[in-house]
Order: C-alpha cells, then structure tokens, then sequence
C-alpha cells in the first residue's frame, strides 16, 4: 500500500508510537509570535525548564500587536525579546522587521518540503503549502516543542481534493477555498489534513497555496498540504542552492515526498472551478459563503487588506488593479496592512502604497492587527467590515461587529462603492 | 487521579469556537485567573447572547455541547477560562482538534460521545449532574427531577489520552519520556 504525504512526512520522523493512533514526532522548526509564547515561556522558567531544544530550530516573531499598544501587549513583547536573547535565538523578528508569522517565515525560507513544523497559532497550515506538515498547537504543545523538540499527533488521515478546471477573471485562490469550505463545512476536515492537488493547484503561485492551506483550519484540517514542485523549487532557489545542483535537482528530490498513486484516503473529492463566482462570507461562520451576487449591495464600514491570507505582494497588486485612479466610497474606512516589511518595500517600489494612499486608505505596518481585532482597526458594534482575512466569528474584529470574508479583488470593489460589489464589474 | 464530573451546564449548538469561548482581546493576560469572569463572553445560543445566572456558572463542571466543540484559534486560553471556572470535563459529539489536544495535555477530560447519546443528555428533564467513572470507561447522568430516569453510557477513551490525563498532562509527560 502506498503512502501520502503525510504519512511519508510522519514516518521520516516519527521518534515513538505509544498506541497505533499516536505518532509523537521530531520538529524541524517551532514558530513562536509573542501571544501564546510569553505564557510558555513563564510556565517553563517557573517548572525550572527553561531550555531551548535547539536554537536554530526555533523562529520567533512579535507581530500579533506591533508596536505594542499598551503596558501588557509591551511585556508579552518584552518576555519574547529577553528569551530569545537568553537562547541565542537569531531568527528572532522584532520591530522594524517583524512581519505576519505566516507570510514571513516562508519569505525567510524556513520552511522545506518534508519538514515537521508547529507553532501556538492554528494557521500554522499555511506552511503545508510547501510540502510540508505543520499543524497549530495549544500553549503546551508549544511548551513541549520548544523544550524537547517532539510533539504528538494522531496518525494521519488525508482528504484529497482535485482542483480542476479553469478560473475566471479575477477569481482567486481565495474564491476556491472559501467554496470549499462551504462545500465540506467548519467540520468537514476536522482531524484530517487535505491534500490540495490537481490542475489549478499547480498553476498556482507559492503566494496562491498559501492563500489555499491557510484557511484549512476553518475546516477545521490540521494542515492543508500541496505537492512540493518545480513552483516550490523556485520560490526556494536562494535559500536551497547550495544544497542542490540545478532547480531541476531539487524538484527531482522533492518528488519522493509526493503522495503515491496507490495511497489511502479518508475522502477524495473532485472541485471544478471553471463556473466559480467571486465568494463572500456571511454570519458568523466560514463556511457561511454565498456567490457574490446574492450578497451585493450590501453595505460596508471598513475596508481590510492583510494579514496572513491575504497580505502578500501578489494580493496588493490586485487591489491595486481596482483601486488605480479611484476613490474609497464616501464615509468607508479604508486599510491596507502588507504583510510583511519586503512586501512593503516592493509596494512601495511597484507604486501600489501611493495607488493605495491616493483612494484614501491608512496604509499600516506590517502586523495582523484588526484581523484578530486586538488592534489597528477594531469594529465598533454594529459595523461591518469587509475583509480579506481568514475568520469572520462573531466578535472576530471587535464585539458586536461583522465580518465579511473575500479576495483583494472583492475587498478592493468594495472599498470603491461602499457595498459588497462584484469585482468583475470594473474595468482596467 | 483527580475526581471529574459535577453539575452540567448545557450548550445547545455545534461550531461554538474559540473567541466565542474567549476573546481574543483576553489573550494579552498573563495569569489564568484573570480569564475567568470572561468565560463564553461572546456566545451566542438561538442568536442570542450566553449569560447563564451567576450561581449556574459558579456550580458547573461539566459541559455538555454538540459537534465541533472549540473551533477555530488554537489558543489553550479556551481550555484554562473553563479550568479556572472548575469545569473538569466537556462532553461533545465532536471536539475541533487543537482544543481536544489541549485538553488532554491540561490533564482535563474531553469526552466524545456519539449523536444519540448526545441527544438523550440534551432531552433529559430537569439540571442534570454527571458522573465519570475512568475505570470503567462510563458516564453517568443525573437529574434533579425524580421522575427522570438516570441515563448511563459508555465512552471510550484512548489509552494514550488516558496516560495524560493520569500524568497530569503532557509537559510531565514528555518531561519524563523523551
Ligand atoms: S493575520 Fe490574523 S489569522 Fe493570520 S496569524 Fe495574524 S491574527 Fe492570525
């Protein structure tokens, strides 16, 4: 019987089985941001355990509320900044080049195909898109990671799903997961990793997967996990060309961790995409989505573009394709978060922020922010947001307001009308 | 081994995730207690907020709910604001990964049961108690209502969940181990 990639990921490292549904594993790399680590750490320093299993395993950024907003969010920072020095942490990410976990790390090249990798954060998934396993975890995961370098998993079972097809004019890969998620429900995965394959996952960009495994957790996944390929290899390149000849080398190499042709799936799904409409979420959960159309006219408060779903280059630019010589809506809020500071530096040279600034927006540094509604664009009750983020649960982004989740594309048509607006309407 | 059950609180929905249970603005707290009068603040049952009688909370500690308990962020906060409140087990008929294995490797109980029994606790008459027995694998249901009859189930509990529970948890555990 073949394997999955999952499988061949956890037998690579699988350090002891204590029954045949638990796999504790060894971490290639454990991701720290300064929200769940700081109470780790403590706990740690208290239990006399203060150790690092390895300091170059271990990737540490502040960007969940930066700068800090006041004297607590100051000394979740301050623990983090002290710990990493005490360990000799050097991929430790602080203000002035802190970016989004998510969107950062892959930027760094941290994360390989075949690596194990955790982190107190449950979009961790968003690293699958290299081939790898990475799962979120709770505090004392986290704790155990960081101490000893093993964390424990159920024996693996995959959802396979083959995107075929081909998508519309600014239809993105935040269109299809959103219609996937609606498809199988916040439960449909729960448990499980979803291995994303087929026609349309290949033509994507490293930025387009990304945008695919990160909302694999509404699904409740424990990783959504693409085949490491030639797009893979190249995105790779400056981090991996010591190691392998020629590109070619590389994606020859990452081909052992494909999933075999005979292996087992808990589920197999088939998604054409070739009819599919820009989606947009409603209520209160993300699998709560309609076709655009039926949701337009809706009207909007607050325009977010960011965080780790949606902040990348490739998602600016497609704001941008809208926004260029027009205005946010009259009394609509609009603000842009790049995600991390190169894709700051790159809008600014592309002259995306200047398109960004000219329609109106507050262009923000690098940090997830409102997403999570601790900071820089909190909702007041009763407004509503349209957003490209991952999670529109009630509260999400302040008590008592709404939110909306969509692509760049829809986000940007938004912010120009004042409504939910299909972005196709719009012309070059 | 600790003793689990007590008085149950029950929750009628499924997908009741995280920043229902604890919201996000709560995350910037250092000490676990602090979480605790913030517990299921952004609940909505039939659209409606959560807010049981003080005495009803204060007296909980067991959760009865449906599918798909503790969706969404990974953050433990969601497994200690119940913790803190003394609630020692959550009985579901589906848990969302991270926050069962949270659970466990808090060394607190998460029990699934299958729709049926779910149900059967749901429609029980009158504030119902539970009682879990880990040796034998079985819970049992009480009312205060004496024409309701007791309803008694068993669960199954892997044997690895069951050594964190009776560790204490998976720091302790991992500690001595690996
Ligand atoms: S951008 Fe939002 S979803 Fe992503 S890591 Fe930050 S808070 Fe979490």
């Amino acid at each position: 019987m073949g394997q999955t990639i999952a499988e061949k990921i956890f037998a690579a490292h699988l350090r002891d089985k204590p029954t045949e549904d638990n796999m504790i594993l060894d971490l290639d790399v454990v991701m720290c941001h300064e929200i769940t680590t700081p109470i780790a750490i403590m706990d740690l320093v208290e239990k006399d355990m203060d150790r690092v299993f390895d300091c170059t395993k271990i990737k540490a950024v502040i960007d969940h509320v930066t700068p800090a907003k006041d004297s607590k969010t100051a000394a979740q920072g301050k623990i983090m900044r002290d710990w990493a020095k005490r360990h000799q942490i050097r991929d430790f990410f602080d203000i002035g080049e802190n970016g989004v976990c998510h969107a950062l790390f892959p930027e760094k090249g941290f994360v390989r195909p075949g690596y194990t990798v955790i982190m107190g954060d449950s979009h961790t998934c968003t690293h699958g898109a290299f081939g790898a396993f990475a799962a979120g975890v709770g505090t004392t995961d986290l704790e155990v990671g960081i101490y000893k370098g093993v964390c424990s998993f159920r024996t693996p079972k995959t959802i396979r799903i083959d995107i075929t097809g081909t998508l519309q004019h600014r239809v993105t890969a935040k269109d299809v997961i959103l219609a996937i998620i609606k498809k199988i429900s916040v439960n449909g995965a729960t448990d499980k990793v979803i291995e994303f394959v087929g026609p349309v996952v290949e033509a994507f960009s490293m930025s387009a997967r990304m945008t695919l495994c990160n909302m694999a957790v509404e699904a409740g996944a424990t990783c959504g996990i693409c085949m490491p390929d030639r797009v893979t290899a190249e995105y790779l390149w400056p981090f991996i060309e010591k190691e392998y000849s020629s590109i070619d080398g590389a994606v020859e190499e990452y081909r052992k961790w494909h999933s075999d042709a005979d292996a087992e799936y808990a589920e197999q799904l088939s998604f054409n995409v070739s009819a599919l409409v820009p989606q947009v979420t409603f209520a209160f959960k993300p699998d709560q989505v309609k076709d655009i159309s039926e949701m337009a006219g809706t009207p909007v408060d607050q325009i977010y573009i960011g965080s780790c779903t949606n902040g990348r280059i490739e998602d600016l630019r497609d704001a941008v394709e809208i926004l260029k010589g027009r205005k946010l809506a009259a009394g609509v809020r609009g603000i842009v978060t790049p995600a991390t500071p190169l894709i700051y530096s790159m809008a600014l040279d592309e002259g995306i922020i200047k398109v960004f600034m000219d329609a109106g927006f507050c262009v923000l540094n690098p940090t997830c922010g409102a997403c999570l509604g601790m900071s820089a664009g909190v909702l007041a009750t009763g407004e509503v947001c349209a957003s490209t983020t991952n999670r529109n649960f009630n509260g999400r982004m302040g008590k008592g307001g709404v939110v909306h989740l969509m692509s760049p594309f829809s986000a940007a048509a938004a912010a120009v009308t004042g409504v939910i607006t299909d972005p196709r309407d719009f012309k070059i | 081994m600790k003793a689990f059950g007590g008085p149950a609180i029950l929750l009628d929905r499924n997908d009741i995730n995280t920043d229902e249970i604890i919201p996000a603005k709560y995350l910037t707290e250092i000490t676990k207690l602090a979480l605790k009068p913030h517990v299921l603040e952004d609940l909505l049952l039939d659209g409606k907020p959560f807010a049981p009688p003080l005495q009803v909370m204060q007296q909980a500690r067991v959760v009865v709910t449906r599918a798909n308990f503790g969706c969404g962020s990974s953050r433990e906060h969601a497994v200690w604001v119940f913790e803190v409140n003394d609630i020692n087990v959550i009985i579901a008929e589906s848990f969302a990964r991270i926050f069962r294995q949270n659970m466990f490797n808090c060394g607190i109980l998460a029990v699934e049961l299958g729709k049926d029994q779910i149900e059967s606790l749901f429609t029980m008459r009158g504030n119902i108690s539970i009682k879990v027995d880990l040796d034998f694998d079985q819970i049992t249901a009480s009312s205060d209502d004496r024409d309701q009859d007791d309803f008694i189930c068993a669960f199954h509990l892997n044997s690895f969940d069951k050594e964190l529970v009776s560790a204490g948890g998976w720091l302790t555990y991992a500690d001595g181990k690996y």
